[in-house]
């Protein structure tokens, strides 16, 4: 069940053989364990955290400014006295949905045009590989700024630009592992069959490199986090007082110089773990589907 | 070996136009009119019309991308509507600051990390492998301007150790006069020892920031190509032949292993770039990144886009020195050129 990833895109079906696969997924590895224990503490924060949480996390108190952690305060009050653990909590849902937003959306742009481009060849290839080449020309954050910039500065364009930037990713691997199927024995027996080339694409290909796509995803959903919340940190798409972690950072980054951590530690802290989170999440996941991979 | 590097040279022509049209429509990608947003908030119809005449918006889409291709050509990137001073100036002023933080930033991570891989790759399984992989997994995990923030929390407000992070040069010095624009070099040249010191004592921090930044993959890679060469044929053979380990490492696989090295430092130099920006704002460091940072919180866009054009004809030339860099150091590759 660990070798050949053709095997884990025909997992046996009903509730209970997929629980027996993610537990022995978890299982395998303690690191990966550890992750996956993070990683539904970060969702469970993203789901219900604002219906938990303490304190409103846009309530200010001028009274409990600029408080240390406490017993109250358990992540201290920021320059307006708003309760940083609330915000923190609260933020996870926005980080959370612009990355899985981000992954999603590179996946259908980046992966269908990389499976195109790898089944097709030809022009469609030339097309798609010469627009991966130029992203890859730019410096990634660089050219995720100049895209905000110019559509606009908004959320929804950051999900945009943190897509294009990871593009070539998953166009390049999706590309090389549709070229490898293409003419694969049941590639041949669904054309014989009479299936249209567009069919097979879709209904024979992706298929069969989902596991490696799924493996791509959690590997740069950490990449993703980062990319927006360094965004957000220059000031970009999310704007106050919404609670995010990067632009809390840049919030509490003033109060640094006079001894006033906690304002941007614990926003930080948080990020790092998502991101630390999901990169052991996505080594742990290749090392399981596509174990020569393995550094 | 020219042959290699004329070839080269040439691959690179499509990568620069292709950066220079997407940095075009960029420009032609503003929400909403243009000619309305370089007039300003208060412009009058004519005022507007007029400056679409100026700006040539009125023409077709291929007779402005000549226009602009025209205008790179005379090193015109347009005017900063907030300072109205030419882009090209601004940037050709502050490229020296950003490029001494970056170029400190990967020697510190290359100081720290090859030694490290090195060592990983020597004994697996062992405290320093384990505490590599650690600090190749954090490394990347780590918001480069948290570490930035923690460095000066520490460094700075608790210890006392390092300046304020208040830019190039504390108030008290002034510049040293400019031959290269690093103020390292520049201050050495001058023999001014105090104002070498004030401006490493600056730049520390920044440097380390990115430098740990960049760590895990240069980390990573070596660990992993050393750990391919050690188990060679060649070693194998130089090992049998009595060599002291010492020699073994140095001289035969360190210079084998040290090529993927060097081709991930292409990789490398697209993820400094764009942290270079988060440290120039974290240390309010006079660079060509917090210059595009504040051009862009004053929605001022021609200083964007000429930072987003320097910064991108500034990595395809990176990656071409890389390649370029490899054909000397592996002879096999210019034999196959």
């Amino acid at each position: 069940m660990t070798d050949i990833p053709v095997t884990i895109a025909r997992p046996s079906t009903g509730l209970g053989a997929l629980v027996r696969h993610a537990r022995y997924v978890i299982g395998e590895n303690r690191v990966t364990g550890f992750a996956f224990g993070l990683f539904v503490l970060i969702v469970l924060a993203a789901l219900i955290g604002p219906y938990v949480v303490p304190y409103d996390p846009l309530a200010s108190n001028t009274a409990m400014a600029l408080k240390p952690p406490s017993a109250a305060h358990w992540f201290g009050t920021d320059q307006l006295g708003r309760d940083v653990f609330s915000r923190v909590v609260v933020a996870a849902r926005l980080d959370f949905f612009i990355a899985v937003a981000s992954v999603v959306l590179v996946f259908l742009m980046g992966g269908l045009a990389g499976v195109a481009a790898g089944f097709f060849g030809g022009w469609t290839d030339r097309i798609v590989s010469r627009i991966a080449d130029t992203i890859m020309a730019f410096p990634l954050f660089v050219l995720a700024m100049g895209i905000v910039a110019a559509l606009g500065n908004t959320v929804q364009n950051i999900i945009l630009a943190t897509a294009i930037v990871n593009f070539p990713l998953y166009a390049r691997v999706a590309r090389a592992e549709a070229n490898v199927r293409r003419n694969a024995g049941f590639v041949l027996a669904a054309r014989l069959s009479g299936n249209a080339e567009a069919r097979i694409l879709l209904g024979h290909i992706l298929p069969n490199i989902m596991p490696i796509m799924v493996v791509q995803m959690s590997l740069t959903m950490g990449y993703a986090i980062l990319n927006a919340a360094g965004l957000s940190f220059i000031g970009l798409g999310v704007r106050p007082p919404t609670p995010e972690w990067g632009i809390m950072v840049a919030e509490g980054a003033a109060f640094i110089v006079s001894g006033e951590w906690w304002i941007a530690f614990f926003p930080g802290a948080a990020l790092m773990i998502a991101v630390f989170c999901f990169n052991l999440l996505g080594d742990g996941l290749r090392d399981i589907i596509d174990p020569q991979r393995r550094t | 070996m020219l042959r290699m590097v004329s070839k080269r040279l040439v691959m690179a022509v499509p990568s620069l136009i292709g950066v220079v049209i997407v940095t075009f429509l960029l420009m032609r990608a503003l929400p909403g009119d243009p000619a309305a947003y370089f007039a300003g908030p208060a412009a009058t119809k004519e005022a507007i019309e007029q400056i679409r005449k100026n700006l040539g918006l009125d023409q077709p889409l291929i007779m402005q991308f000549g226009r602009y291709v025209g205008d790179l050509a005379r090193g015109d990137l347009g005017n900063s509507l907030t300072t109205g001073q030419p882009v090209a100036t601004e940037i050709r002023t502050r490229l020296p600051a950003s490029a001494e933080l970056t170029l400190l930033g990967l020697l510190v991570s290359m100081a720290i990390a090859v030694p490290l891989g090195i060592a990983a790759a020597t004994r697996p399984g062992s405290l320093v492998d384990h505490t590599c992989r650690v600090l190749a997994t954090a490394g990347v995990s780590l918001p480069v301007f948290f570490t930035g923030l923690i460095l000066i929390y520490v460094f700075y407000y608790l210890l006392g150790w390092a300046p304020a992070p208040l830019g190039r040069l504390d108030i008290f010095y002034s510049a040293p006069p400019q031959v290269t624009g690093f103020y390292l070099i520049d201050s050495a040249i001058a023999g001014d020892g105090e104002v070498f010191l004030a401006s490493l004592k600056q730049l520390i921090l920044p440097a380390l920031t990115l430098g740990i930044f960049s760590l895990a993959p240069i980390a990573r890679m070596t660990r992993a190509s050393m750990l391919a060469v050690l188990a060679s044929d060649f070693v194998r053979t130089a090992r049998a032949s009595g060599l002291s380990p010492m020699t073994v490492i140095v001289t035969y696989a360190f210079r084998n292993a040290m090529l993927p090295v060097v081709t991930t430092l292409g990789m490398v130099f697209s993820f400094l770039l764009g942290a270079n920006v988060l440290v120039e704002k974290v240390f309010a460091w006079p660079g060509i990144g917090s210059f595009a940072v504040e051009a862009l919180i004053a929605s001022d866009f021609a200083p964007v886009q000429g930072f987003v054009l320097t910064m991108a004809v500034m990595y395809v030339m990176l990656n071409l020195i890389i390649d370029i860099l490899y054909g000397l150091i592996d002879p096999r590759v210019r034999v196959e050129a």
